[in-house]
């Protein structure tokens, strides 16, 4: 029996760690349940079909929603076949102790840590002055690209070396080369995982604002080239929040697109990567 | 190809480095903590009440979210009944994937007033705190899950067999050999908490000051540079490059810390 004393730390930690456990699932629901709340308000078929007028007040977010989804193409239009590249270097052509391995592994680690203001005035310095692209679609997705290229290349490689070895050796035996393995064997098998890796980056890059406010800027007119300025959804929830007074309404409008956004995508990922996981004990 | 991670984050380095450099040639490092004030178009650049702001707020954040995020850990592994454990993971992983954007304006619109309820203006270095401590939460708790998973379970046995309580088990066993995975979660959370934007842009007030309490608004590098880079020019452009390398300086320091404690982890 424990002594009397360790039975009251006992049940006092157990109050003290389920009150954590509370106050975290309470902050979540008070969050969610607010942009609800002041989301639901405003949101009809028309707020996602018209253009905003008034400053965001009124109206809605189409060309908004049209700029949101070509920057995060662009973004992974670049993100893809780089990251896939630099994925099947790490996963197929070097070990895990190679000096090359290491040097592409410790950068991804730091690129992954930067912050995002820091990417932005990198891509501020390099495409939008540099290359002349201004501020423009295709300089914010390629600033995104260059953040999200480590979530991607990291979700890759892992899907890469969960395939199992025997496909790799049956593969040799039948004397496939490299490059067909690759294609027809290695990249179909590890397609849950790229796909989750994908989906990860489409939501990064979603999320992101403070890289995009000086390299895309703040235009919320309807794009009509690539090298035309338009805001994503979350910089015009910033916007609207902040320099815009009363577009508080808006603001939660748009923030529950994207927050719908977002929850669909991460759901899909997280049934492929479940998928992916019992594929793996299956194989 | 696999060389393009490695050259972006050179080439980071170098741009920023060299968008610093039209203000570093004409101004002494020391002048950017000794200046008068920030007032970057009158050739005063004192960075230190920023970097001030940035400081208190993240560790603000850390020490408040950190003991948070290990005891909710500990509750999903050693507490909660398996079905609430999996419930509970699930709202840590859809915090972790809520936009920085949003954390600010539910920051702005429903924190700030209730703190101005108290001491206003609401807008201060504690309505900061609190929106990146829960921000920064779900690193903490996804890095102490899977260090609390990788404890041998007969560590567990062995303190079953003596019959040590609950409490004890995890004050005595489980923290103690988890020391290291917790102390990278707290690493890794001041890094986010040090290059976060969005949201401490919105909530803490944005006025350049050293903070004397917690209820004091207060600007950070970060939102100093989202504030002003889009109508900078000139030197003051460049000042605000410089305070983004001194960013990248900072990050890279708590990068090389949290491989100096796991180098530490793979030798014991």
């Amino acid at each position: 029996m424990p002594e009397p004393r360790a039975r009251v730390m006992d049940r006092l930690s157990a109050i003290l760690i389920w009150s954590v456990a509370g106050l975290v699932a309470a902050s979540f629901v008070w969050l969610v349940g607010n942009v609800l709340q002041h989301g639901l308000a405003q949101l009809s078929f028309e707020f996602v079909t018209a253009s905003p007028e008034d400053a965001g007040r009124g109206g809605g977010i189409a060309p908004i929603i049209v700029s949101t989804l070509i920057i995060v193409a662009i973004c992974m239009a670049v993100t893809v076949p780089v990251g896939l590249g630099t994925a099947i270097l790490l996963a197929e052509f070097l070990s895990g102790s190679s000096r090359l391995g290491r040097l592409v592994r410790r950068s991804l680690d730091v690129l992954a840590s930067v912050p995002s203001v820091v990417f932005g005035l990198f891509g501020n310095a390099v495409f939008c002055q540099m290359l002349g692209m201004g501020f423009s679609l295709l300089s914010g997705g390629l600033t995104l690209a260059c953040m999200v290229l480590p979530f991607f290349i990291r979700t890759a490689e892992e899907g890469l070396r969960a395939v199992p070895k025997d496909y790799r050796m049956a593969a040799a035996s039948l004397g496939l080369s490299h490059t067909g393995t690759l294609a027809h064997i290695l990249i179909p098998a590890a397609m849950p995982g790229l796909l989750a890796g994908f989906i990860l980056s489409v939501s990064r890059s979603l999320a992101e604002t403070a890289a995009l406010i000086f390299t895309s800027g703040y235009v919320d007119r309807m794009p009509s080239s690539l090298l035309e300025s338009g805001r994503t959804l979350s910089v015009h929830i910033y916007d609207l929040s902040m320099n815009v007074s009363g577009g508080d309404g808006m603001a939660y409008s748009s923030a529950l697109v994207l927050m719908v956004m977002l929850i669909v995508l991460n759901r899909i990922a997280m049934w492929l990567s479940r998928k992916w996981s019992t594929q793996r004990v299956v194989a | 190809m696999g060389l393009v991670s490695t050259a972006i984050v050179l080439l980071i380095a170098v741009f920023v480095a060299r968008e610093s450099f039209p203000l570093l040639r004409s101004v002494s490092p020391v002048r950017l903590f000794t200046d008068s004030a920030w007032n970057p178009l009158e050739g005063a650049y004192n960075m230190a009440p920023m970097l001030m702001g940035t400081l208190v707020v993240s560790a603000g954040a850390v020490l408040l979210s950190a003991p948070l995020g290990i005891a909710s850990a500990i509750f999903c592994n050693f507490y909660a009944p398996p079905s609430v454990a999996r419930g509970y993971r699930a709202v840590i992983e859809l915090l972790a994937g809520i936009p920085s954007v949003v954390y600010g304006l539910w920051g702005l619109m429903v924190v700030v007033p209730w703190l101005a309820r108290f001491e206003p203006p609401g807008v201060s270095v504690l309505a900061g705190i609190l929106i990146l401590a829960l921000m920064i939460l779900p690193t903490m708790v996804m890095v102490a899950d899977a260090t609390f998973a990788r404890i041998p379970s007969e560590y567990f046995q062995g303190a079953a067999a003596l019959g040590l309580s609950r409490w004890t088990t995890v004050r005595t066993i489980a923290i103690p050999s988890a020391r290291r995975g917790l102390l990278t979660g707290a690493l890794l959370q001041t890094g986010r908490a040090v290059g976060e934007t969005m949201a401490v842009l919105m909530v803490c007030g944005n006025v350049v000051q050293i903070p004397k309490s917690l209820a004091d608004p207060v600007r950070t590098l970060t939102a100093n540079i989202a504030l002003e880079m889009a109508y900078a020019m000139g030197v003051h452009r460049a000042a605000l490059f410089t305070s983004g390398l001194l960013l990248l300086v900072m990050i890279l320091v708590i990068i090389a810390c949290a491989e100096l404690v796991n180098r530490e982890r793979s030798n014991a």
